[in-house]
C-alpha cells in the first residue's frame, strides 16, 4: 500500500516540476508580453534587440531555426541509433557489443561544450571548405544527433535486450529469414520504447544550447540552404542573457517560454502519430 | 609572485565571506586574485560567480553579491553604484591566418561588416567569399566597436555570431576567410600559442596590449566592479587588493592591462 | 536474462541489407566518437599526471590539477543520484504498475515529463537558481546543484526505467496474481529483478547525462574552484571547469582537454559500475 501511495506522488511530484518551471519562465516574461505584445514576436522586421523604439523582436527566424536542426538531427539519428542497436543485440559478437555499450556511454557524457568544440574546430572547416562559412545548419543538425543518438540506442538496445530467448529461437526453428524474424517477432514489441527513446532524443535536442551555439552561425534569419547560418532559440538565450537588461531579458524569457510551448506541442504531435501508426494505446 | 600581507589597510585582520557576481570575462581574473587574497588572509572567503555583466549590476544593487563584475563603462543608469577601474582590455580586428591581407582602411571594415564588400578580392585579397564574424547583442566588446565605426547594430551584415571571446578566436581559425574583432590580449595569446589568426592594426597603430597600455590604441573598453553604497571591510579589502600593485602581475597574466600600468 | 542472438536458419537478399545496415549504423555511432576522443587525446593527454588529479587549480586553472573539482563533481554527482534513483524509480513504478494504465494521470504525466526533458539547461539553471538557491535558501552550493541536476535528469531515467518495467511482460504479473502475491512483493521481487537491466541502462544514461551537464550547474553548483568544506560550499563540476578554461581563459585549452580526458575515464569506469552491481544482484535475483 506504501508502494502505491509512493510511487503515485512521486510521479505526481515530477510532473509537478514542469508546472513550475513554465511557471517561472512566464513570470518573467511577462514584462515583454505586455509591452512589447504577442503579435511583434511573429510581426517584426528582424531580431534586433536594442533599448527603446528601434527594438525588433522578431523571434521566427529563432523558432524555425529550433525546429529544423532539431528536425535534421532527428532524421539522421533516430535510424542510426535504432539501426546499430540492432546490430549490437542481434548481428555482433558479444564482446563488440559491449565495447559499442561502453562507446555510446562515453559519448552520452561527453559536455556539449566539448562536442562543441570539436564541430567549431573539426567539423566546421570541413563543411566551409564546400561553402563557406562552414558554421550552419548542417553543422548544427550533425552535433545535435551526435549528442542525441546515445539516448536512442540505450532506449532501443534496452527494448531490444528483453525480447525473451525463447521467441527468436522458436522463429528461427521456424525457419523465418533475420529479417522476417525482426519484422515479425521484434518490432511490435518495441514500437512503443523505440517512440519514448525518440522523443526524449528529438527534446533534448531541441533543448541543446552550447554545442549548437559553437556551430550553427547564430545569424537571426530563416536558413535558405544546409549551409546557411541558423539560430536556435537556446542559442538565442545563451547567446544574449548574459548581457541582456529589461524587455530585452524579459524578451528572451518569452522566447524560453515559445521554446517550452514548441516542444509541447512536437510531444504531443509525436504521441498522436504514434498512436495512429501502431493502431493501439500504446503510449 | 606577490606576497599577500595578512592584514588590511587599516592594519586589522579581516574575515568573511565576498561574494562577487558578474561577467565572465573578468571572472578568471577575480578568482585567481581571490585565491591569491584567501591564502594570505586566512579565514576570508572570495566567492565569484559568472551570469553576465548585467547580473552583476543587479546583483551588486540588490546586494546580494558583495562585488559586481562588470566589463564595460557603467552607464547612466547605473551612477547610483560605485565603480572601480580594474584594467582595460583592447579590442582588435583578427583575421583568419591564411589571409594575405595586411591591413584595412576604415573605410573598408565598413564595407565588409555592412556587406557592400564579401569578396576579399575587393581590398587586395584574393577571390575568397568573406566570413563576418560579429558578437552577440549586448556585449561590451561590440558596442566599442560599432562606436568606434559608427555603425548600428542593425547596419551589420554578419555571417556568424559569436558569444565570447575564445569562440570568436576558435571561428576565425576554423573558418578560411573569416574577419572578427576580439580582446586583444586573448588574441595575443592565441597567436603566440600558434592558433591561426592574426591582428590587423587599427588606423596604423599595431594592435598590441603594449600599445594599449601606452593609449596609442584607440579602441579600447572598461573592466570595472562595482558595489553600491556600503561595503564591508571584508570587501574593502579585497577590493584594496585588487586595485593595489600586487595583483598587477596576475592581471597582467592573463592578458588585461591593468589600470596601475 | 541471457541475451539472445539471431541464429542464421535462411538468408536472404534482404538480411544481408540489414545487416549491412546496422554495421553501417554502428560504425556511424563510433567515428565521431573515435574523432571526438581523438582529438582529446592530442591536445590534453600532454597536460595530464598523476598530480593533475590531486592538485589544486591555480592560474585560473591554466596550472596546476583538478582536485577540488572532481570532488565538487563526485558530490553533486551524489546528491543527484540519491535523489533522481528512489524518486524516479517510485515514480516509474507508480506509472506503471499503479495508476491506471493509458488513464488521464498516465498520459499527463509522460507527457510533462516530455517536456521537462526538453527544458534548455540554461533555463532550467535560471529556476534551479531562483527556486533551490535563492527560495529555498540554499545559497549557490552543491546541494542546490544536485537538486537542480535531479530535476534535468529525472525525466530521463523515469522514461528509461518505465520502459524497462514495461518489457517485464503482463503474465509475470498475473502469475503473481493468481498466487496470492502482495503487489508491492510482487513488484519488489519479481518485476524489478527482471527488469534489472533496463534500469541500470537507464541509471548509466542518467548519470552520463548528468556529467555533461553545464549551464544548469554553473549558475546552482557553482564557479569557484576551491575544495567544498561541506554540501553548502559552492563547487564546480568538471564541466563546467572545461567550459571556462576553453571558452574563458586564454592559454586554458590544454588543461581543458586533459580535464575532458579525466570525464572521459569516469564516464567509462561508471559504465562498468552497473555490470558489477548486477553481476552480484543476479544472484538473489531469479531471471524468468
Amino acid at each position: 500500500m506504501l508502494l502505491a501511495v509512493i510511487g503515485r506522488s512521486a510521479a505526481v511530484t515530477v510532473a509537478g516540476l514542469v508546472i513550475l518551471i513554465a511557471g517561472f519562465l512566464l513570470l518573467h516574461a511577462q514584462p515583454a508580453l505586455r509591452e512589447i505584445g504577442f503579435v511583434r514576436f511573429f510581426a517584426d522586421a528582424s531580431w534586433n534587440p536594442s533599448p527603446g523604439p528601434e527594438g525588433r523582436f522578431d523571434i521566427v527566424p529563432a523558432l524555425v531555426g529550433s525546429a529544423l536542426a532539431t528536425a535534421l538531427a532527428a532524421l539522421i539519428a533516430v535510424p542510426i541509433g535504432i539501426t546499430a542497436a540492432l546490430g549490437s543485440t542481434f548481428f555482433v559478437h558479444r564482446a563488440v557489443a559491449r565495447l559499442v555499450d561502453s562507446g555510446v556511454g562515453v559519448l552520452a557524457g561527453l559536455p556539449s561544450v566539448v562536442i562543441g568544440l570539436w564541430g567549431l574546430t573539426a567539423l566546421v572547416p570541413w563543411i566551409a571548405r564546400i561553402r563557406a562559412p562552414g558554421a550552419s545548419l548542417l553543422a548544427a543538425a550533425l552535433v545535435l544527433a551526435v549528442m542525441v543518438v546515445p539516448t536512442i540506442y540505450v532506449a532501443s538496445r534496452g527494448a531490444f535486450k528483453s525480447i525473451p530467448k525463447t521467441c527468436l529461437d522458436g522463429a528461427t526453428a521456424l525457419g523465418m529469414t533475420r529479417i522476417g524474424i525482426l519484422r515479425a517477432a521484434v518490432l511490435p514489441t518495441v514500437k512503443p520504447a523505440l517512440a519514448v527513446g525518440a522523443v526524449l532524443a528529438i527534446t533534448r535536442a531541441l533543448g541543446e544550447t552550447m554545442a549548437v551555439v559553437m556551430v550553427a552561425g547564430n545569424v537571426a534569419a530563416i536558413p535558405r540552404s544546409l549551409f546557411d547560418p541558423v539560430r536556435t532559440l537556446t542559442a538565442n538565450i545563451a547567446l544574449e542573457l548574459p548581457y541582456a537588461t529589461g524587455l530585452h531579458r524579459s524578451a528572451l524569457f518569452a522566447g524560453g517560454a515559445g521554446l517550452m510551448a514548441l516542444t509541447w506541442s512536437l510531444v504531443v504531435l509525436g504521441r498522436c502519430i504514434s498512436r495512429a501508426w501502431s493502431g493501439e494505446h500504446n503510449d | 609572485m606577490a606576497v599577500v600581507t595578512s592584514t588590511g589597510a587599516a592594519g586589522v585582520s579581516v574575515t568573511g565571506t565576498v561574494s562577487v557576481v558578474g561577467s565572465s570575462t573578468i571572472a578568471p581574473v577575480l578568482g585567481e586574485l581571490g585565491r591569491l587574497f584567501e591564502a594570505g588572509h586566512p579565514g576570508t572567503r572570495i566567492n565569484v560567480e559568472t551570469g553576465g555583466s548585467t547580473r552583476g549590476i543587479v546583483e551588486a544593487r540588490s546586494g546580494r553579491a558583495d562585488i559586481g563584475m562588470v566589463s564595460r563603462a557603467l552607464t547612466v543608469n547605473e551612477q547610483d553604484l560605485a565603480a572601480y577601474l580594474v584594467a582595460r582590455d583592447g579590442v582588435a580586428l583578427i583575421l583568419h591566418s591564411g589571409l594575405e591581407v595586411q591591413s584595412l582602411k576604415r573605410e573598408q571594415v565598413i564595407d565588409i561588416y555592412t556587406g557592400r564588400i564579401d569578396r576579399w578580392v575587393g581590398v587586395g585579397g584574393p577571390d575568397a567569399p568573406i566570413s563576418v564574424i560579429h558578437k552577440a547583442e549586448g556585449r561590451s566588446t561590440l558596442e566599442v566597436f560599432l562606436d568606434h565605426f559608427g555603425l548600428k547594430p542593425t547596419d551589420v551584415r554578419p555571417s556568424v555570431v559569436v558569444g565570447d571571446n575564445q569562440q570568436c578566436i576558435k571561428s576565425v581559425a576554423s573558418i578560411p576567410g573569416a574577419i572578427g574583432y576580439v580582446s586583444i590580449g586573448a588574441a595575443e595569446f592565441a597567436v603566440a600559442d600558434g592558433v591561426g589568426i592574426r591582428l590587423l592594426p587599427l588606423d596604423g597603430i599595431c594592435a598590441t596590449t603594449a600599445n594599449v597600455r601606452a593609449k596609442r590604441y584607440a579602441l579600447t573598453r572598461e573592466l570595472n566592479l562595482v558595489t553600491d553604497a556600503t561595503v564591508s571591510p571584508v570587501t574593502r579589502a579585497f577590493i584594496d587588493f585588487v586595485l593595489s600593485s600586487d595583483a598587477t602581475e596576475t592581471i597582467r597574466d592573463l592578458y588585461f592591462v591593468p589600470i596601475g600600468d | 536474462m541471457t541475451e539472445a542472438r539471431i541464429h542464421r536458419s535462411t538468408t536472404s537478399k534482404s538480411d544481408v541489407a540489414v545487416q549491412t545496415a546496422s554495421w553501417l549504423a554502428l560504425v556511424a555511432l563510433l567515428v565521431p566518437l573515435g574523432l571526438i576522443v581523438g582529438d582529446l587525446l592530442m591536445r590534453g593527454a600532454t597536460s595530464l599526471s598523476p598530480q593533475f588529479l590531486v592538485d589544486s587549480p591555480s592560474k585560473a586553472g591554466r596550472e596546476g590539477g583538478i582536485g577540488p573539482v572532481l570532488l565538487s563533481t563526485l558530490l553533486v554527482m551524489g546528491v543527484c543520484l540519491l535523489v533522481v534513483v528512489p524518486l524516479g524509480l517510485a515514480a516509474a513504478i507508480g506509472l506503471n504498475e499503479y495508476l491506471r494504465r493509458g488513464g488521464f494521470a498516465v498520459r499527463t504525466v509522460r507527457i510533462a515529463l516530455d517536456v521537462l526533458a526538453g527544458t534548455p539547461s540554461i533555463a532550467l539553471g535560471m529556476f534551479g537558481y531562483a527556486f533551490f538557491c535563492i527560495a529555498l535558501g540554499m545559497g549557490v552550493s552543491i546541494l542546490a546543484g544536485g537538486l537542480t541536476l535531479a530535476c534535468m535528469v529525472m525525466p530521463l531515467y523515469v522514461r528509461l526505467s518505465e520502459q524497462a518495467l514495461r518489457t517485464v511482460p503482463d503474465d509475470v504479473r498475473a502469475a503473481a496474481d493468481a498466487l496470492a502475491l502482495r503487489r508491492y512483493t510482487a513488484i519488489l521481487r519479481i518485476v524489478l529483478p527482471v527488469a534489472a537491466p533496463g534500469l541500470f541502462a537507464a541509471t548509466g544514461l542518467a548519470l552520463a547525462r548528468a556529467l555533461a551537464e553545464t549551464a544548469a550547474l554553473l549558475f546552482t553548483s557553482g564557479y569557484v574552484s576551491r575544495t567544498p568544506g561541506s554540501l553548502l560550499d559552492p563547487g564546480r563540476v568538471l564541466a563546467v571547469h572545461i567550459f571556462d578554461l576553453s571558452m574563458n581563459v586564454p592559454g586554458g585549452d590544454g588543461p581543458a582537454y586533459a580535464t575532458a580526458l579525466v570525464l572521459v575515464a569516469l564516464l567509462l569506469s561508471v559504465s562498468g559500475v552497473p555490470r558489477l552491481v548486477r553481476g552480484f544482484t543476479r544472484r538473489w535475483s531469479h531471471p524468468v
